[in-house]
């Protein structure tokens, strides 16, 4: 992405460099030409010129939506990731951040990817509203306290690049940076094999989604008091209002921590809310369980204890 | 009417000089000095602030402060210079001024309620700096939620109440100087012959009494949220974080507009004057005001590009904001169209007037970038933006506030100031702000964050250019101060009309009496009628 921004910074720079030498050569050049020669001179008495006004309002219409058009453009792409990503969870609070893979890697203030892979990160806030910045990738997009944000980039070169955290978050915001390392595939592959024998962020999910008794609940089949959660993941949901609302990170989380937002469809509102009782972290580890649960019923078995990198117990405030 | 005004004559200084006829003053004028006293104490102390930011980023460690002082010196920066300097210098000072004076009038509609503005102005500023002797605030001036209503452990309230009511302020001046220029015009002074001042000041009127009633709401939220934790922006009450943005930015942006619409006013007379000519399009650089005010409306939205607010909404906000480039761009070659074939002298006011045409236009310029959805994405909440901002807020705004105030300070006065000094601090600011501020476009591109404490290692060389720029602006600033109280005693006397400028305001005496003109004029010609006039120079 960067150099599709660069080039159209560099016109821009290029634009603002000839307006700003045409108008103060103007302005000197008349300065100079037309200085007051005696005291009691008087300017040219000029009302003014309709066809100069016209051209001077036109022109630079013009230039503005040339630029609107192409920063919208590019705009378009960076705001839409491609179809096939690796996905990471970010979780942003005061003042550190931690990535979450869904192979259960977890890391604090430093980020691993492949590159030339299309990297999306789902992010969220603990707290206050952070934001993710990576200058070198052109990229940057708020965290925010209950929902979620994504963001996209695909690193082109290995190397460690700054991450920012670029809104205002109080005391220690110029401290919450981090790295992003993009490795070499292979390197890659041999960094996600190292590290604590985690389990998926999958497996974390489904340990929490029985440790919840969700599963009481939300069963396989349809016989429970909830929906079931088999194949939800980007379905359409009908509510009880006869709206329907895709079944996206966002729904899922908000019927986690909000469950009478958005009622199905012939179901009660009996469900409590577990808004406090799940970290972030959790939360995006049901959501990716709930997203492994395509077509058959889950065969994910055995999920071992929740590794100390990964905080996968309910978080009690 | 004698040109050599003795000083001994009545004016609207030496008419009573008790502290309560000052402080129960009616007169626009003594109320417009008020302000000036006020607004200067609260440039000093927001200079001071900066002085301490600039400090402190001279190495890139945090070693200068604790991050928590740092980031509460840079919000009162903000808070002292947007909300108690920019927001009312030039419509306080200069506009309660010359409002009346230029369109023939007694005084303002409401004499009392331009009184009480005052009072409200330094009621809010009291509890500003009761904050911050208090122990300060954190937020940045821009008070986003939830930081402020649930983390920040500092003076919110104290200080969102200091601005609160310094807003209504703004909105009693503003709702003044509508009712008077609509009412209080002298006979013959028709719309199209109003100086393009007041035009500016009108334009400058409606955003603030529409504008500045929102703000106030989303400060009374936050104050709320924070005390009795009703749920309107913390998420975890229930609220929205994004929408105090909506609010708060809903008059942030065309506040933008309240700093830099009255300095393109003022930058219209310093050109008129010192080239001796018209404005180039007079109707257009009064419409164009007008139409800045109304499409700056509809722009708040290009702050929030990376907020999560929907793309589309971001594409509309866009297209907005490049449509109001396009007024600001016709004001700029009107401006320069003037020039041609002017009788131009290079007196300081027009010094500073030549500088807000390159700073303004490098600042206007550079919004171009900022309103470019996939590039601002990269530049939003970086150095980049802070540069662009000073260019138009101090590069436009003080700039031409200086001008003006040097400009009109013959007439406010009686006295004129050292020309030498004047144009040596002239350049000085010029200098010193091009050498604080440019370095931070190129700090932004390369990533530097806002609001930074500490800042990796390769970019402290243009980090410290950033801060000799900043001292040599500092030294710029403090030079007027000396000359221009030195003047009040020791300066020469001016006369009625020392540039030889056309306008109500130089017809009348030097300073002018209480009611401004012996007699109600009569006008019978449009403004800038240097052509007809070329007597009045001798």
């Amino acid at each position: 992405m960067a150099p599709q921004v660069d080039a159209l910074y560099f016109f821009l720079v290029a634009l603002t460099a000839f307006f700003t030498l045409l108008i103060s050569g103007l302005v000197v050049y008349f300065a100079i030409k037309y200085r007051r020669r005696s005291k009691d001179e008087a300017g040219v008495p000029i009302h003014g010129n309709l066809r100069l006004e016209i051209t001077w309002t036109v022109i630079p219409l013009i230039i503005v939506l040339f630029i609107f058009g192409w920063s919208a453009k590019l705009f378009f792409t960076m705001a839409r990731p491609p179809a096939d990503t690796l996905d990471v969870y970010v979780v942003g609070k005061q003042w550190m951040w931690k990535f979450q893979h869904p192979d259960g890697h977890a890391e604090v203030n430093e980020l691993h990817v492949p590159v030339g892979t299309s990297v999306k990160l789902t992010m969220t806030s603990q707290d206050v509203i952070h934001d993710v910045y990576i200058p070198d990738f052109r990229v940057k997009a708020d965290v925010l306290p209950g929902r979620y944000t994504h963001m996209w980039f695909k690193a082109t070169k290995p190397g460690r690049y700054r991450l920012f955290c670029a809104e205002y978050c109080g005391t220690n915001h110029s401290g919450m940076v981090g790295w992003v390392v993009v490795q070499e595939r292979a390197e890659y592959q041999k960094w996600l094999a190292g590290g604590a024998g985690t389990g998926t962020m999958a497996q974390t999910g489904e340990k929490l989604f029985k440790d919840l008794s969700c599963i009481t609940c939300h069963r396989e089949d349809t016989t429970g008091r909830g929906p079931t959660l088999i194949g939800l993941y980007g379905k359409a949901v009908t509510l009880d209002d006869g709206n329907s609302v895709e079944a996206d990170e966002a729904y899922l989380r908000e019927s986690i921590v909000n469950p009478r937002a958005k009622m199905v469809s012939g179901f009660q509102p009996i469900m409590p809310t577990f808004q406090g009782l799940v970290s972030e972290e959790g939360l995006l580890q049901l959501i990716e369980y709930i997203k492994s649960l395509r077509t058959a019923p889950s065969n994910a078995t055995g999920a071992p204890a929740a590794p100390a990198a990964a905080p996968a117990t309910p978080e009690k405030k | 009417m004698d040109t050599a005004t003795a000083p001994t004559q009545t004016n609207y200084i030496n008419v009573a000089h008790t502290a309560k006829s000052w402080l129960l003053t009616r007169d626009h004028k003594r109320i417009a000095l008020l302000y000036l006293i006020s607004v200067s104490v609260f440039f000093m102390i927001g200079g001071l602030f900066a002085l301490l930011i600039r400090l402190e980023l001279l190495t890139p460690a945090g070693d200068l402060f604790e991050a928590e002082t740092y980031n509460k010196v840079f919000t009162m920066h903000g808070v002292a210079m947007v909300f108690f300097f920019l927001i009312p210098a030039i419509p306080a000072t200069l506009g309660n001024f010359l409002v009346p004076l230029m369109i023939g009038a007694k005084d303002l509609a409401f004499p009392r309620i331009n009184l009480l503005s005052w009072y409200v102005y330094v009621l809010g500023g009291l509890f500003t700096l009761a904050a911050v002797i208090g122990g300060g605030v954190d937020t940045g001036w821009t008070f986003y939620t939830p930081y402020s209503t649930a983390a920040s452990n500092t003076h919110v309230i104290l200080t969102g109440l200091g601005v609160f009511i310094s807003g209504f302020s703004s909105i009693l001046t503003g709702f003044n100087f509508i009712v008077t220029i609509h009412k209080m015009r002298a006979p013959g002074m028709t719309w199209f012959r109003l100086p393009l001042f007041v035009w500016a000041s009108y334009a400058t009127s409606l955003i603030a009494i529409l504008g500045t009633p929102v703000v106030a709401i989303a400060i009374v939220l936050v104050a709320l949220e924070r005390t009795l934790h009703i749920g309107v922006f913390d998420p975890t009450l229930g609220g929205d974080p994004v929408l105090y943005q909506h609010l708060f930015w809903f008059y942030s942006h065309p506040a933008v507009y309240v700093m830099v619409l009255p300095a393109m006013g003022v930058i219209s007379e310093l050109i008129a004057a010192f080239t001796r000519k018209e404005i180039f399009g007079y109707k257009f650089v009064a419409f164009s005001s007008l139409a800045i005010a109304v499409i700056g409306f509809f722009v708040w939205g290009h702050h929030m590009y990376v907020s999560s607010q929907s793309a589309f909404a971001g594409l509309v906000f866009s297209f907005l904001t490049y449509l109001v480039a396009v007024p600001s761009a016709v004001k700029v070659f009107n401006w320069t169209a003037t020039l041609y074939r002017g009788s131009i002298s290079y007196q300081a006011p027009m010094l500073y007037a030549f500088g807000f045409l390159g700073l303004f236009l490098i600042g206007g310029l550079t919004g171009l970038f900022l309103g470019a959805l996939g590039l601002d994405v990269h530049v939003h909440d970086t150095y980049f933006v802070v540069a662009h901002f000073h260019y138009v807020m101090v590069g436009g705004t003080i700039m031409a506030y200086l001008g003006g105030l040097h400009y009109w300070w013959p007439k406010m006065t009686g006295r004129l100031y050292n020309e030498g000094w004047a144009k040596f601090a002239a350049l000085m600011i010029f200098v010193g702000f091009n050498l604080t501020f440019f370095p931070q476009f190129l700090l932004g591109y390369m990533g530097m964050p806002r609001r930074y404490h500490m800042y990796p290692e390769e970019w402290q060389v243009l980090n410290v250019l950033s801060t000799a720029g900043a001292t040599i602006l500092g030294v710029g600033y403090f030079i007027p101060t000396i000359y221009l109280l030195w003047s009040l005693k020791k300066g020469e006397v001016a006369g009625d009309n020392p540039w030889g400028a056309t306008g109500l305001e130089w017809q009348t005496q030097s300073p002018p009496v209480t009611e401004n003109f012996p007699v109600t004029p009569v006008v019978t010609e449009p403004a800038y009628a240097y052509a007809h006039q070329e007597k009045r120079f001798a």
